[in-house]
């Protein structure tokens, strides 16, 4: 039975041991390395979470880029094609002016060799007629020369003066 | 002079080794020659040399029984032993001389105030006028003695102090950063106590009681494994001692009674939305239940490590048992072989017994703290009904 029979002298040195070390540990072992740990445990925390918050902050910032880049890909075809537009633009407008133009100055080339071709054509016809008149002064000059002609032709006036 | 338990561990241990070395098992009858010189030194003790007649036949329960027992000396091998101080209060004031005095009980030691002798390990005070007890001191006399218990107590605290100091130590050296080397195997030991033995029986109070169920647990667990050496400084069954257990569940029930606040004391002595007749039952049982918690820790640690010494020695005694005091060594050897087999498993199992029982009394003390801390408002169950939570942490383990 000395087993199970506490003995006082054991149980002393237990007690002040053990409180002894129980104060020793808490104060010198136990209180710094709890605190350390959950320091740690919170630094490890904060530093996790700080990495999932850049991880999100490039994944959206990847997005922007994207984004932006898109936009600006959009904003040079638009870009593009309006230029292209100005200048067909351009260009039909340039083509229509200079058919007018030339349109116009055809049309006043022809107006200018019509006026020139009447007035030759004036001119022509009194030359015409003076002609003819000089060759009929000289006809009738040389014709009526001699008497006999001229009594000719006062005869055949009269002729036909008496028909009439 | 006697054969002693750990002698057995080291035969085993050597044995392991050299099979031969079950010559030792001769030993026996060399005491018994030395035995008999002593005797006849001490002719007129009629109980000493019961035993001593006893002790040249090898008596495996004597030995046994002598092994997980405190001694006032520490026993190295064959007839080395360390001489302890003893340490008497008698009614006239302290007596202290070293315990080889009683030359292994044969001889009556001569104090300042008294002279003592000592019998299995108890001392009284010896009269050598009338050469007989001297009940009057006896009864007086109290035994502060520096056991091997209490060596041993004081080299697992001397452990825990040197490596949690040096672990703090690297705490505050290192602060911030991953944990290395001792701090490293430590560490998750130490986060397993608070995350997985005092958070949940705890909730949020669990720090204040951090420092009792930490040095508890190291404290069991170290002094386990220390007692599983079977060398010096280990081999003491020191926490099969039931003193030792009995301090540690007085303390256990200590703080859970001074930390016990109303909803506790309520639960104990009118538990609510319990009839009064129901009461005039339940509330003796609750009492009861109170004191009978510490004292069921007691008897657990105490008997899971002494039966685990107990069963390693019956294995032990079992070669010398068949090899008949080395008149039959083939016999000796042939069992050494399973009886090695044997305590090699049960050791296995003692290295995990050693950790589950500081676990089962670390999650033990920490759910009756629990349970006196407990929060009223964090039982909305009972609020509502009036009746006491079935989850109550005290009703799980009593």
């Amino acid at each position: 039975m000395d087993l199970v029979k506490p003995d006082l002298g054991l149980f002393f040195w237990m007690m002040v041991t053990f409180l002894i070390v129980l104060f020793l540990l808490t104060r010198f072992a136990w209180k710094p390395i709890m605190k350390m740990i959950k320091d740690r445990e919170a630094s490890i925390d904060d530093a996790l979470k700080s990495a999932e918050k850049a991880k999100a902050d490039i994944a959206s910032m990847q997005a922007d880029n994207e984004r932006l880049l898109n936009e600006a890909r959009r904003e040079r075809d638009t870009m593009l094609k309006e230029a292209r537009d100005m200048k067909d633009a351009i260009v039909a407008e340039a083509k229509g002016k200079a058919k007018q133009e030339a349109d116009k100055l055809i049309a006043a080339a022809r107006e200018s060799i019509h006026n020139e071709k009447m007035a030759a054509i004036t001119e022509l016809k009194n030359q015409v007629a003076q002609l003819s008149i000089d060759i009929a002064e000289k006809m009738l000059k040389r014709e009526l020369s001699a008497e006999n002609k001229q009594k000719e032709l006062i005869g055949d006036l009269l002729k036909d003066a008496k028909l009439n | 002079m006697r054969f002693n338990a750990n002698l057995t561990r080291l035969v085993l241990f050597f044995s392991t080794l050299l099979l031969p070395a079950i010559g030792f098992a001769y030993e026996p009858q060399e005491h018994e020659t030395t035995t008999t010189d002593s005797v006849t030194t001490a002719g007129h003790d009629a109980a000493a040399h019961g035993e001593h007649g006893e002790s040249a036949k090898f008596d495996p329960g004597k030995m046994i029984m002598e092994h997980i027992s405190d001694a006032h000396d520490w026993h190295l091998w064959g007839h080395t032993h360390i001489p302890l101080p003893v340490i008497l209060k008698t009614d006239k004031g302290f007596d202290m001389f070293m315990s080889s005095r009683f030359n292994h009980e044969t001889e009556i030691a001569k104090g300042n105030l008294y002279t003592y002798k000592m019998h299995h390990n108890k001392i009284v005070v010896w009269d050598e006028v009338l050469n007989a007890e001297n009940q009057e001191a006896t009864h007086h006399l109290y035994d502060f003695s520096i056991t091997k218990n209490v060596v041993t107590l004081f080299i697992v605290v001397t452990m825990l102090l040197i490596v949690f100091m040096n672990i703090a130590k690297s705490y505050k050296r290192r602060a911030g950063m991953a944990p290395k080397g001792m701090q490293s195997f430590f560490e998750p030991i130490i986060v397993f106590v608070r995350d997985d033995l005092a958070k949940p029986a705890l909730g949020s109070k669990y720090e204040k009681f951090m420092p009792y169920l930490l040095t508890v647990f190291f404290f069991i667990w170290f002094s386990n494994m220390l007692g599983l050496i079977p060398f010096f400084p280990g081999g003491a069954n020191f926490t099969g001692n039931i003193t030792i257990t009995a301090a540690l569940a007085l303390l256990t029930f200590i703080i859970t009674t001074i930390n016990g606040n109303g909803h506790y004391w309520r639960h104990i002595f009118a538990m609510p939305g319990v009839p009064a007749f129901v009461l005039i039952i339940l509330t003796p049982i609750e009492i009861l239940g109170m004191f009978l918690r510490p004292f069921v820790l007691m008897i657990r640690l105490f008997a899971n490590i002494s039966a685990g010494h107990i069963i390693a020695l019956a294995f032990y005694s079992l070669i010398f048992i068949f090899g008949k005091g080395g008149e039959s060594i083939g016999g000796g050897l042939g069992v050494s072989v399973v009886s090695i087999l044997f305590t090699v498993f049960m050791f296995a199992m003692e290295l995990l017994v050693a950790f589950l029982q500081a676990y089962v009394f670390t999650l033990l003390s920490a759910i009756y703290f629990g349970s006196a801390v407990e929060d009223h408002h964090h039982d909305p169950a009972e609020d509502f009904d009036g009746k006491p939570n079935s989850h109550h942490p005290a009703t799980i383990n009593a």
